[in-house]
């Protein structure tokens, strides 16, 4: 690697962001619709999941409540996007997907403000509640008739540039999003910020002592991550072409831990692998699985992605506790001969 | 403590990389089959595609109805096809959530590559994909929902409706309430949708504002209604005209039973099947502890149909729809909704017969907007270029034992302030091969 890219981390990253851009475009280009169709929700959770990471794995903090957070930022897109016509649509567009990330942040930083004050079990809990309670609002009496009840609010997906196909458009903004994401939290994690997320992970006490104020660190990781997660649930809007509780189970939470533990905590690489994973499984493995079992109940397709994350967790726990980019790095160690410090 | 080795960009995007070529297989290209002159039609099968709630709030009962088109669909392949070509028939389960409807439909068309989407289930579910039907040019025949919105030619040309709109049964509900229950005091109970809301539409245009004591709503997704039956019950209705799936008539009538009150119930036609509903009722009361029978809890249940009814098993439809059934489904309940999956098969049956030997998607919606015979209904089709809507009118009935026994003349009437008119057209008689030829 030339001395100027081990020198600048930013430039690195950069580079690496441009070069991830362009093999991506080539991919899309050279997919069906189908595959981009499936791509364009990995690429989705890819932000939610890196976000997510960072606040697990970087700053220590647990989150089950994720999807509350894609909620906000998909119901902001689609509320804002009701009441503002624009002329330019990809202006519109960015501004509608900036404005879920800023929304989501607020509430991130609301939650944050309560998260620093709990710890282990209690903050699991309090953001589970979270990840319950704040889809079924939209059915609550008196906000249905603006939040469009289990129905959900329609969302039109952005026209894309003639001679694209929308297909391929959808996947080329949430894969932009997905890299912008990444390049974004990796800079961050290596940045003075990123080293008081980890100092506070590793030693409350110790990052105290060294004059940084914890409870900031841990209100700013929460924020950092409801962000991501807000861009996610905007991309979300666009793909299923509306905000409705239904896209945000419980279970889309769990997937996302089940995602970041798979790829590896606090791993960006790992966020993406995970990111594939439930994905797909959701999508498509589950139903192949189902099929290949002759087990012809919608039932057990629907609940089967559940049960393979119990069990993906579960072994990657016993086997690889530091999920797949931890597994790959130990491989790496083996290969080149050099010991794990 | 593992440090942050981050090479996320480049690793992200390889992964994504790896794993859509890995899981990729064949179905890059976008080459179609050669040959064929439409998505979906070879020279020997027709596939087409359908999201249907399998599982869910909206699953006990509707379930029913896509295996039961596809019964058909199979006693048609085995009896020749249609114009030589066998129907496949991939139906996916949304769980009438809106949110699973866009991505089934979106894997129907790129992945199946469906000739067409036929009697996909649910208002709140499929207003989420029709924009992007209309906008990829997939015919979009039949939708099972009576709401008024499938009918705008010049929005949603490859649209179409199948079952009587919400509007002109409410029209005709209402007419019937007001007439047979003068200066009651009665109380609507509908789905807080399109669905819902097309109903009390209808029933406006009909039943004098001041008779109405209440009018409540509920969500798919929120089981609890007590709430509501108890504004019912303060209001003292003497009848609710309900606008709901089968699970939530099935709940209102429990709901009631538990405060002790007892209001005649008027159930539109889709949240009525007598079967389904004590099948419903049973499960319910049982999960609260409780034993109940069923059907005794719904007799009287004033209703509609707009096809022939099981208890009536001398109609030439019944007996070709209850063969079918009892050699391909049976363990269904011949039901309702098992009629209903039949006779949506059989229209699409005479769509495909009439859009010719080489069947394209543009000659698929020209053989609809040219006009269907009713088949197994008992009214007429509104189909023309200038209309997409479905039947045109409904029979009022009650649940007698297991079944709705239609009672009087069928009805047919207009989404608007037009008047409600008996229909004395006879039905047609089936097929002897229960086949539609084109013609």
């Amino acid at each position: 690697m030339p001395a100027i890219l081990e020198r600048s981390t930013l430039l690195r990253h950069t580079l690496f962001a441009l070069v991830g851009i362009g093999v991506l475009l080539l991919l899309i280009h050279n997919l069906g619709d189908y595959r981009n169709s499936q791509l364009a929700p990995i690429a989705y959770t890819v932000c939610a999941a890196a976000g997510l990471t960072m606040l697990v794995g970087q700053s220590g903090q647990i989150s089950l409540g994720h999807g509350a957070f894609m909620a906000v930022g998909a119901y902001t897109f689609a509320l804002l996007q009701a009441k503002w016509t624009s002329s330019h649509p990809n202006v519109q567009l960015v501004g509608l997907l900036a404005a879920g990330v800023v929304v989501a942040a607020v509430f991130g930083a609301v939650v944050g403000v309560a998260a620093a004050r709990l710890r282990g079990p209690y903050l699991a809990g309090a953001t589970l509640a979270l990840a319950l309670g704040l889809p079924s609002l939209a059915s609550y009496e008196k906000l249905s008739d603006h939040l469009g009840g289990s129905t959900g609010l329609n969302v039109t997906s952005p026209n894309p540039p003639t001679g694209v196909n929308a297909y391929r458009w959808q996947s080329i903004i949430c894969c932009v999003s997905a890299v912008l994401v990444l390049w974004f939290l990796s800079n961050l994690s290596r940045s003075r910020v990123g080293r008081s997320f980890r100092a506070v992970r590793d030693d409350e006490v110790a990052a105290a002592l060294c004059g940084l104020s914890v409870a900031r660190v841990q209100v700013l990781a929460f924020v950092v991550s409801a962000g991501c997660a807000g861009l996610a649930g905007g991309l979300l809007a666009i793909i299923n072409l509306t905000a409705g509780p239904g896209a945000f189970p419980l279970s889309l939470s769990l997937s996302l831990l089940a995602a970041i533990v798979f790829g590896g905590l606090g791993s960006m690489a790992g966020a993406a692998y995970g990111s594939v994973l439930v994905v797909m499984l959701n999508l498509s493995w589950a139903q192949t699985l189902t099929d290949k079992l002759s087990i012809h109940s919608a039932k057990v397709a629907n609940n089967m992605p559940l049960m393979i994350y119990g069990v993906v967790l579960a072994v990657a726990m016993l086997a690889a506790p530091y999920g797949v980019q931890g597994a790959l790095h130990r491989l790496r160690m083996l290969a080149t001969g050099t010991r794990k410090s | 403590m593992r440090r942050g080795h981050i090479r996320l960009a480049a690793g992200g995007s390889m992964l994504l990389l790896l794993a859509a070529t890995a899981c990729g297989g064949s179905s890059s290209g976008g080459a179609s089959s050669g040959g064929s002159s439409a998505p979906g039609v070879t020279a020997t099968t027709v596939t087409i595609g359908s999201t249907q709630p399998l599982t869910g709030p909206a699953a006990p009962g509707y379930s029913e109805i896509s295996q039961a088109s596809d019964a058909y669909f199979k006693y048609i392949n085995e009896n020749g096809g249609i114009n030589g070509r066998t129907i496949t028939y991939k139906y996916l389960d949304d769980g009438y959530d809106p949110t699973k409807t866009v991505a089934q439909t979106k894997k129907l068309i790129t992945q199946d590559k469906v000739f067409a989407i036929f009697n996909a289930l649910g208002t709140p579910t499929h207003e989420k994909v029709i924009e992007f039907l209309n906008q990829q040019k997939v015919p979009d025949l039949f939708v099972a929902s009576g709401c008024q919105c499938w009918d705008d030619v010049s929005a949603h040309p490859e649209t179409f409706g199948w079952q009587p709109d919400y509007v002109i049964e409410g029209k005709i509900l209402g007419e019937y309430v007001k007439k047979n229950f003068a200066g009651k005091k009665i109380a609507y109970f509908y789905q807080d949708d399109d669905f819902g809301k097309d109903g009390v539409k209808g029933l406006d245009m009909e039943i004098p504002k001041s008779q109405v004591v209440a009018r409540e709503s509920y969500q798919t997704s929120n089981p609890d209604i007590a709430s509501q039956v108890q504004k019912f019950q303060s209001a003292k209705a003497d009848v609710i005209v309900s606008f709901s799936i089968p699970a939530f008539t099935a709940l209102l009538k429990l709901n009631a039973l538990k405060v002790k009150y007892d209001p005649t119930l008027a159930v539109s036609n889709v949240g009525s099947d007598p079967l389904t509903l004590s099948g419903l009722l049973e499960a319910f009361a049982k999960q609260g502890g409780s034993t109940v029978k069923g059907s005794d809890l719904i007799q009287g249940v004033i209703t509609d149909g707009y096809i022939a009814s099981p208890a009536d098993p001398t109609n030439s439809w019944i007996k070709l729809f209850q063969t079918i059934h009892d050699k391909y489904i049976p363990k269904l309940p011949f039901d309702g909704n098992v009629l209903y999956g039949m006779a949506a098969g059989y229209t699409f049956a005479q769509a495909l017969a009439a859009a010719g030997a080489n069947p394209t998607r543009d000659s698929l919606v020209k053989a609809v907007e040219a006009g269907l015979d009713q088949g197994p209904g008992l009214v007429p089709f509104r189909f023309s270029t200038s209309s997409h809507a479905g039947f045109t009118g409904v029979q009022i009935g009650v649940i007698k034992g297991t079944a709705v026994k239609l009672t009087g003349s069928p009805a047919t009437t207009d989404d608007g302030n037009g008047p409600i008119t008996a229909f004395d057209g006879t039905q047609p008689e089936a097929p002897a091969n229960g086949i539609p030829t084109s013609g």
